[in-house]
């Protein structure tokens, strides 16, 4: 029997330190030899933009999360699992989400932190509303097709 | 029953939760939409196109053809742009 980590995964308004969330998942532990991040930052989008408003639907937002970092630690030996999701308003520059998958060797590491954003960003119940620089409301961002057509890379026989 | 909107669905509707009461006749996730967009011009403009919008029954993604059941809370919100 294979034992799956439990993936922690946190809603917040404050901001997250990358640091001290690599540190929670090497702490103690010897047999982590690869750590990925990925960060997510707000864009000014070529100067247009003050800030983002990140609108989430409360529980959901941590449900669906949860379901996909359960998949991941299922699908790939990990040693560990965090990923962190900002809501509120953003400033260019600002932080937005973190994921931070580690394990014995690299490829689980990489290949689970992108498989936990590909399915984050079709399927957490987040919306991004522009606020722009000359002070008025923005439009809602629209999806992405290709975020979609993301999926599809996960979808075929699995590689480990 | 108790529903939630969000994002350019709830702006389009004017408000983020409500209880309404269902006709017996509401079956399924597309007969509610269906439903809902008789309830006034506010709700035909936010659910216009409507196979855009996404469901969730008590905080999980459905399909338009699922059952509605009983659930403890239905809502309805655009595609997502987390990440």
């Amino acid at each position: 029997m294979t034992r799956h980590v439990t993936p922690t995964v946190r809603i917040q308004r404050e901001d997250f330190d990358i640091s001290a969330e690599i540190a929670r998942l090497t702490a103690g532990c010897n047999d982590v030899g690869a750590i990925v991040t990925f960060t997510g930052l707000c864009r000014d989008e070529g100067g247009r933009l003050a800030a983002l408003e990140l609108e989430h639907y409360p529980g959901m937002a941590e449900a669906e999360i949860a379901r996909i970092a359960a998949q991941a630690a299922e699908r790939w030996p990990l040693t560990g699992l965090i990923a962190i999701h900002r809501f509120g308003k953003i400033e260019p520059g600002g932080q937005i989400v973190l994921v931070v998958a580690a394990s014995a060797h690299r490829h689980a590491a990489f290949e689970a932190a992108s498989f936990l954003m590909d399915y984050l960003k079709t399927r957490a119940p987040f919306w991004k509303k522009e606020h722009l620089k000359d002070g008025s409301a923005g439009n809602w961002v629209d999806a992405k097709d290709a975020d979609d057509k993301a999926l599809e890379r996960w979808s075929g026989a699995d590689r480990e | 029953m108790r529903i939630v909107y969000f994002a350019w669905v709830r702006e389009r509707i004017g408000k983020g939760e409500e209880e309404v009461d269902i006709p017996a006749e509401v079956t399924t996730v597309r007969d509610l939409l269906g439903w809902l967009k008789t309830r006034g011009p506010e709700y035909e403009s936010a659910l216009e196109h409507q196979n855009a919008i996404r469901v969730a029954l008590d905080m999980e993604h459905v399909h338009h053809t699922e059952k509605l059941g009983t659930p403890f809370e239905i809502a309805l919100f655009p595609p997502m742009t987390g990440g």
